[in-house]
């Protein structure tokens, strides 16, 4: 990673400046709004699994989370300030202790994976069988598979009536991704992001120099699914409705695919991966002529075949051939890796 | 939906409607119907004849010379099971589209996913399934059954062919809980005894140890309301047990679908049933609508009960602003609460003006050979769940699903 | 007492299925590597592929336990020649295809099948324990899954075709150079794997009302499953689907399905906290 951190925030005000202004001229907000919701979901796995390297099956858990917590607390408050703090602590805290059970008992690998993924499971289950008029949190009936709709959605802070919806909701959105971006682009450049990348790498090495690699594994784990909970309480105010489907399973394999398909590794990649796959979805859901579950599967394996490394780094690698400085060694090695490449494919 | 070239051609017409018509729309006046619904993904089975249903009806009132003069015109929109889509459609339909009126949703989250933006736009809104009931609100409509309309006939009939023990085994989500509640009560009433109530989670598909349970109590009576492709395993097994020669089954969700066509005749066979609708119906009316069906997608195989209540709550509009000579959301209101009627292929459909629910024909059935066949008709069933807690007359602001309290 | 013998039967019926529905997984996964996010397609597949058999005049066994494996055995080899031989040693990339590919079968079968495809019944009549019924066909689930584990350890126990597949698994360079041909070898053994998925499914059909999405139902168990039996293939299997299974079915029995559900969640959750590398991580270390 080059250049500074205060030429990152430069960049990332420029260009959300630039985009808030043009991307309503293509896309109505309302849609725009829950693809930047869906792009900050994706950022928040893209957080943990491309510098992290924890694959995270229960993504939608701290999503689902976020929500829940959220529609529950402004029931019974009547007021979004503080739901909103507690739509990112419930889940951060609720992660350090996952994390801390799994890495503090050494899972790894799959097998973090698949913990990820039973819990998940759980709750989805626990949330899918609460129909009963039992169970009620304050105010808040679980409402079951039918979820929870008409909760208090966000206002002005301290002024209940006054609420932020429609295009000033889109902007909040908006300026809350570039506002997590930032975070994240400081946190990977700090040493701590820096450790966290080296125990991506090699664990053992990592730990043997003497860092506590699963106390750090711990609160990357957890700052990802505050960001993911974050997510999910501005999902819950753009759908005005939390149901279960938020923890499904195929919610969590939707952020793990748009995370590869954007680019694992990089902090656009799963931003825009998201983004893109949501739009798309949407737009296929306009024609009724071939089965639009077919369609996606389609375009998925294609994907996987002709884009292997995601969008975000084959762009870049483009740009790199084309504009970049022509230094002859580079552009050998790349025609090299591009030349295995096409050998093994 | 086997791939015919028949099929293909319709889709493919419909499909160059829903794509060109938005266009054309600006210059020509039409009147523009609004229709989201499932048609891939989980849920398809359900969304696909709805579809079909819909875009019958609404070929069928042009066909006629249109409403009002003008011709109607679909925009539809496959929200393909997610319900995050819902929500994006709908505003799409109300804000970019302005559709004058929306027929759609199947899932209760998705209706409610919908329900306040239709609101907000003052864009009537109908729902056209079978549902939990106690949705009150002046700006929706609804024409599906709901649990009280069915349990009310369906007990009595079933624990007359049996006996006085019921056990309970419902889908674990808001439609099977509260019709596990109205089917008790229907069993207290008529003097028999619940002995058990299970609910399963609806991707629960093994049911070995739950019908070794069911033998271990000894009912007379099994009732079902189990929803989806994954509790279909209950009666597969339940036959590959032998039990359905033993203890009589009964469901209020069985069909809706049309999943007893997943069935085999020696699994499904005796089932009792009861809706609004049965292909088997054999009235005038259900044989000319199969006709037409038939014409239009080659067989008739596909229709179920929510695609003629969609093609019901379509007409059912139509109706209304022939009556109200206008699209305005008020007049057109007023017509439907003057206690207008249409007669669909299920027999005379009400609207009932206090709670905008339906007063329907409830038909008992027995499922043979794959079909339902109808064994009693009760004509014109009220609401009675929804009419006990909504009076939109009294209370025209009122906008909550009510949990109904038996 | 009947009740017992019952329930020990369904028992029995819960850990063979597992078993069953988690085979083609253990080799896809468990031996190649390749998280298979379709696996519960080519369940499906099998069972479309017996009842299509059945509806042709096939024999219901036949159908089931040659048809069916075969059908999805050969979609799998063309699943393998097209996408899946580019993605070796890429596990990220697997799931992005398998998920894709699990999403075009299922669009797939949607449109060749519909959603009401009438079902075929249980070959097996239900019989009489005391005052119990119970499915016979329990009984022919059992016996495939038993079936199944000996011919999987006959097979890369026994024979040198399965001797060469796990080396090749193990180490593909060496066994390269030893004159076989990894291609070759991971192809065979993916057309194994999705032979086994199609294998379940095609035993399973009877019991379930088959739609173009009830791959979905079958795929976490199945990773739960393989996942917790840790490296030992026929070994961690069995152990952990003797596990799951009978934690399952005791649950369900004495409180209730949704209960059995997360009691089964649960014990893998407490399961994997205690052995982090699944069963066979520990206990039959180094055994097949």
């Amino acid at each position: 990673m080059q250049g500074s951190l205060s030429k990152d925030a430069i960049i990332v005000i420029i260009v959300t400046a630039i985009l808030i202004w043009i991307m309503p001229f293509i896309i109505s907000t309302y849609t725009l709004t829950v693809l930047i919701i869906y792009g900050m979901l994706g950022l928040s796995l893209g957080l943990i699994w491309g510098f992290g390297g924890i694959l995270c099956f229960g993504q939608a858990a701290f999503f689902g989370l976020g929500a829940y917590t959220y529609a529950i607390a402004a029931i019974n408050f009547g007021e979004s300030t503080i739901p909103m703090v507690l739509a990112v602590l419930v889940p951060a805290v609720f992660a350090a202790l996952l994390g801390a059970m799994m890495f503090y008992g050494r899972l790894t690998d799959v097998y973090l994976g698949v913990i990820t993924l039973v819990v998940t499971l759980i709750l989805f289950k626990f949330i899918n069988s609460t129909a009963g008029p039992q169970y009620v949190i304050g105010n808040a009936r679980l409402g079951g598979f039918n979820g929870i709709p008409g909760f208090q959605t966000l206002n002005i802070p301290g002024r209940p009536d006054d609420y932020i919806w429609g295009d000033s909701y889109f902007y909040v959105c908006a300026i809350l991704l570039a506002v997590v971006f930032f975070l994240v682009s400081a946190l990977l450049r700090s040493s701590f992001g820096r450790i966290a990348v080296g125990i991506r790498e090699n664990e053992t090495r990592m730990s043997l120099m003497g860092y506590d690699v699963r106390a750090r594994k711990t609160v990357l784990f957890a700052a990802g699914a505050a960001i993911a909970g974050l997510a999910g309480a501005l999902f819950a105010n753009w759908g005005e409705i939390v149901t279960p489907s938020l923890f499904s399973l195929g919610q969590s394999a939707e952020i793990i695919i748009w995370c590869i398909v954007g680019g694992l590794g990089t902090r656009l990649g799963p931003i825009i991966g998201a983004a893109g796959l949501a739009y798309l979805k949407f737009l296929l859901g306009q024609q009724m002529l071939i089965d639009n579950t077919l369609i996606t599967g389609l375009i998925l394996v294609l994907f996987v075949l002709f884009l292997p490394k995601g969008i975000v780094p084959a762009i870049s690698n483009m740009w790199k051939v084309s504009f970049g400085r022509r230094q002859l060694g580079r552009i050998h090695q790349q025609r090299r890796i591009r030349h295995r490449g096409r050998a093994n494919g | 939906m086997s791939l015919n070239r028949r099929n293909f051609l319709t889709s493919t017409a419909a499909l160059a409607g829903a794509l060109t018509l938005p266009r054309v729309a600006m210059a020509a006046d039409t009147i523009k119907l609004g229709s989201i619904l499932d048609v891939s993904g989980i849920f398809d089975a359900y969304g696909k004849p709805m579809n079909m249903g819909m875009r019958l009806a609404v070929g069928e009132i042009n066909a006629a010379g249109g409403l009002l003069g003008k011709q109607v015109e679909i925009v539809a929109y496959d929200t393909q099971s997610d319900m995050a889509l819902y929500s994006q459609y709908g505003q799409q339909l109300t804000r970019r589209d302005k559709v004058d009126v929306v027929h759609g949703g199947i899932l209760s989250a998705s209706r409610e996913a919908i329900r306040q933006t239709m609101r907000k736009t003052k864009t009537p809104y109908f729902y056209n399934v079978l549902y939990e009931g106690g949705v009150c609100d002046r700006n929706i409509f609804i024409n599906g059954v709901t649990p009280a309309q069915q349990v009310e006939a369906l007990v009595p009939y079933a624990m007359g062919k049996s006996g006085k023990k019921v056990y309970i085994l419902a889908a674990d989500y808001n439609y099977g809980q509260i019709t596990a509640r109205w089917i008790q009560k229907f069993v207290a009433d008529n003097g028999g005894e619940t002995v058990g109530v299970d609910f399963f989670p609806l991707d629960v598909s093994d049911f070995g140890s739950t019908i070794a349970k069911i033998q271990s109590v000894g009912p007379d009576l099994v009732i079902a309301p189990l929803v989806g492709g994954a509790h279909l395993s209950f009666f597969r097994q339940w036959a590959a047990a032998g039990m359905n020669t033993r203890i009589p089954l009964a469901s209020t969700t069985l069909g809706v679908g049309n999943e007893h066509k997943v069935l085999t005749p020696e699994e499904g066979n005796g089932i009792m049933v009861a809706y609004n609708y049965s292909q088997e119906l054999d009235t005038p009316a259900n044989n000319a609508f199969k006709e037409r069906w038939a014409a239009a997608y080659g067989d008739t195989n596909l229709i179920h009960e929510i695609a003629v209540s969609n093609y019901q709550g379509i007409m059912t509009w139509a109706e209304a602003v022939r009556q109200a000579g206008s699209i305005e959301r008020e007049a057109l209101i007023a017509a439907l609460e003057s206690g207008l009627s249409i007669d669909g292929p299920a027999g005379k459909v009400t609207v009932d003006p206090k709670t905008h629910h339906a007063v329907l024909d409830v038909h008992i059935m027995e499922m043979e050979n794959q079909g339902m066949k109808v064994i009693e008709t009760l004509p014109q069933r009220q609401p009675i769940d929804t009419q006990a807690v909504c009076d939109l007359a009294a209370n025209p602001s009122d906008n909550t699903q009510y949990e109904i309290e038996i | 007492m009947d009740l017992t013998v019952v329930l020990l039967v369904e028992m029995l019926y819960a850990v063979a299925s597992l078993i069953l529905i988690s085979a083609g997984l253990a080799v896809v996964f468990g031996m190649m590597k390749v998280i298979n996010l379709a696996h519960g397609e080519f369940m499906m597949m099998g069972g479309y592929a017996t009842i299509t058999a059945v509806n042709w005049g096939v024999n219901i066994f036949v159908a089931i336990l040659i048809i069916a494996p075969l059908v999805v055995g050969l979609i799998g080899l063309v699943v393998e020649r097209v996408v899946i031989r580019h993605l070796y040693g890429r596990l990220v990339d697997t799931m992005l295809a398998t998920w894709g590919l699990s999403l075009f079968f299922i669009g797939l079968a949607t449109m060749i099948f519909g959603n009401t495809t009438t079902g075929i019944s249980t070959p097996i009549p239900g019989f009489t324990v005391g005052t119990y019924q119970i499915s016979g066909y329990n009984f022919f689930i059992i016996v495939v899954a038993v079936f199944l584990l000996i011919g999987m350890f006959a097979v890369l126990k026994g024979t040198r075709a399965g001797l060469i597949a796990r080396g090749a698994m193990q180490k593909s360079d060496m066994a390269a150079a030893l004159g076989y041909s990894p291609d070759r070898i991971y192809m065979a053994t993916f057309f194994c794997g999705c032979a086994l998925s199609g294998l379940a499914g095609a035993v399973l059909a009877p019991l379930v009302g088959l739609v173009p999405t009830s791959g979905g139902a079958y795929i976490a168990k199945a990773f739960i499953t393989v996942i917790a039996g840790g490296p030992s293939l026929i070994a961690g299997l069995f152990s952990s689907a003797g596990l799951f299974g009978i934690v399952n079915q005791v649950f369900t029995f004495a409180i209730s399905p949704v209960i059995g559900e997360v009691a089964l969640l649960v014990a893998a959750v407490v399961l994997l906290r205690l052995l982090p590398q699944g069963i066979t991580g520990k206990i039959f270390k180094g055994k097949l």
